[in-house]
């Protein structure tokens, strides 16, 4: 039976390697912050790094003995029996760079200037981020990973390992992702950072100096979000035109439950998490094109891919369609590679890739009992 | 033929033996992957299937086969031209909506196309009307009212349908009880194979 992996402690790698980024501006010395769960095999050959989305972080499975209700992202995808059976695999979790969960970010310290970085720390990309991972990887002792594995941005990752690190990964699972932002996923991406950068508590990203956070900005920007993540459908069935108080009261006060969620959700996210992160990560997400540097040509982006990929859509996801799946699985097999594609008919839209689905589960297990026979001795 | 279980489909050893060793193929309406996984094993071939049905896509993944997810009766998008060696279509042309389109695009992504369709001319198939009923049998398993089956022909059809729209055959097998039938197909057929183009 499947179960969860229970308690987990966080730890943290150091690097004094300075890493270039894209951006043209040096990290010279940084921290990623990682969970691992089951163990790794004699010839290190079992391990799956899982990517983190926009939101999410180290934490992917289990919980914390001091915090039991503090249970991982993607809980119900990785632990003994489950899809991901961490009985089989080494499955790491790494919070990315510029984020808040404890991984050198804005709310950490630079050592140049011994202040936090704060609005001062660099914009990041998902090729940082793979290239960061990557020296985690070296330090663990993992030369090539069983597979590496993400949703949506953590997508983006688990197809950048495979185009820049083709012979350190035998699979790559793409979910619920898209080969590069449309300009209507950018526009929602911007309509969240303007109105971070536009609450008068933002102070150009220094805010924390001054002991205050842009939260009413941060709490829009994930309304906003939120909204991208649920298909029209969902919204209709979990909230409709349902009132907050029974009956219209012609204020502005929450009116209908679904206001009331998103101030919910947006409160609840607001308490949490940094505002300079958040910036940062859509920043990753609009910059992410592979195609950019061959002049819009995906095949020849995804040329170099000697991984097998999984690529699997969601119906009613409309932030990252089918239809932006079915672009990366047409180049790789203009390539010929290894690519396996699924279209899963779930009404959730973009959150499906985290929610429990037969279907999908069935699919991502039986993907991972293959990759294991291949693997095993 | 050895190599496919038992509950192989007589046409699978057919279109076997007309594809060479390392060959591209695209399989459409794979089903579980059962031909494909067979023509990895003893072909070498490379390749992948098309498949519109979650439970078949997961047995094809049990399987190891490459399958894309989708619907055939939106075309072979996917598929740039001459990209694989051989494209099959085994017992789903006569269940599509528009068969000369998808004829159409094996020959444009593939260099040769292999097709395999109940013979509706077949004896026993007569034999059945003429007693005043739609027939059905192991290969014609559906009811009239419940049948995916809305363009079945015979070998004499096909063959003019391919004559009259300058598609090459370039082989052809007739099989009854997994048997090859030399002498009247059209009446004493009951799987026809083809192979054409290229």
């Amino acid at each position: 039976m499947a179960h969860s992996v229970g308690n987990v402690v966080p730890q943290a790698a150091h690097f004094t390697e300075p890493l270039l980024l894209r951006c043209g501006r040096v990290l010279r010395d940084y921290e990623l912050v990682y969970e691992t769960y089951g163990t790794l095999n004699a010839d290190r050959s079992n391990a799956v790094l899982v990517c983190h989305a926009l939101n999410a972080s180290h934490h992917v499975a289990g919980v914390y003995a001091d915090d039991p209700d503090n249970v991982g992202w993607w809980d119900n995808m990785i632990g003994p029996g489950k899809p991901l059976d961490t009985s089989r695999y080494f499955v790491i979790g790494v919070n990315n760079l510029g984020g808040c969960h404890g991984s050198t970010g804005p709310l950490s310290v630079d050592p140049d200037t011994g202040r936090r970085w704060g609005g001062e720390f660099p914009v990041v990309t998902v090729e940082d981020w793979v290239d960061a991972q990557a020296r985690l990887a070296d330090q663990l002792g993992i030369a090539q990973f069983a597979a590496v594995m993400g949703g949506s941005l953590g997508a983006m990752q688990a197809l950048a390992w495979a185009i820049r690190y083709p012979q350190r990964l035998r699979h790559s699972v793409v979910i619920a992702c898209a080969p590069n932002l449309s300009a209507q996923n950018i526009a929602f991406n911007e309509v969240a950072r303007q109105a971070i950068i536009t609450d008068p508590d933002f102070n150009g990203g220094n805010y924390q100096v001054q002991g205050v956070a842009p939260k009413r900005g941060l709490r829009v920007a994930r309304m906003v979000g939120h909204i991208t993540y649920l298909s029209d459908d969902e919204m209709a069935s979990k909230f409709g035109r349902q009132l907050k108080h029974g009956k219209l009261n012609y204020t502005f006060d929450t009116e209908f439950q679904i206001e009331s969620y998103l101030r919910h959700q947006g409160n609840k996210f607001a308490d949490y998490f940094d505002a300079n992160t958040y910036l940062r990560i859509t920043k990753a997400l609009d910059y992410f094109d592979p195609a950019f540097e061959y002049d819009g040509n995906l095949t020849q982006a995804l040329k170099s891919v000697a991984a097998g990929v999984l690529v699997i859509s969601f119906t009613t996801d409309w932030r990252f369609s089918p239809e932006r799946s079915r672009e990366i699985v047409r180049a790789l097999l203009d390539n010929r590679a290894r690519v396996t594609y699924a279209e899963i008919d779930a009404p959730h839209g973009h959150d499906a890739f985290l929610l429990d689905d037969v279907r999908y589960h069935r699919l991502v297990a039986a993907y991972f009992e293959r990759v294991h026979q291949e693997i095993a001795p | 033929m050895t190599g496919i279980n038992g509950e192989q489909r007589p046409d699978f050893a057919a279109i076997a033996q007309w594809i060479r060793r390392d060959a591209h193929v695209l399989d459409l309406g794979c089903g579980d992957g059962t031909l494909l996984k067979y023509l990895q094993q003893a072909r070498g071939v490379t390749g992948y299937g098309v498949e519109i049905d979650d439970g078949n896509v997961l047995a094809c993944v049990k399987n190891g086969v490459h399958v894309i997810q989708g619907d055939l009766e939106r075309g072979l998008s996917e598929f740039v031209d001459n990209s694989f060696d051989y494209v099959v279509l085994s017992q789903t042309l006569q269940a599509m909506r528009n068969t000369e389109r998808i004829m159409r695009e094996m020959l444009r992504v593939g260099r040769a196309g292999i097709v395999t369709f109940p013979n509706f001319g077949y004896w026993k198939n007569r034999l059945q009307i003429l007693r005043g009923h739609m027939p059905v049998s192991e290969n014609l398993p559906f009811e009239w009212f419940n049948t995916p089956n809305i363009h079945l022909c015979t070998v004499a059809d096909f063959e003019r349908f391919c004559t009259e729209r300058g598609i090459n055959i370039v082989e052809r097998t007739v099989l009854t009880g997994g048997k090859s039938v030399t002498s009247w197909p059209n009446l004493l057929g009951e799987l026809a194979v083809y192979h054409f183009g290229g």
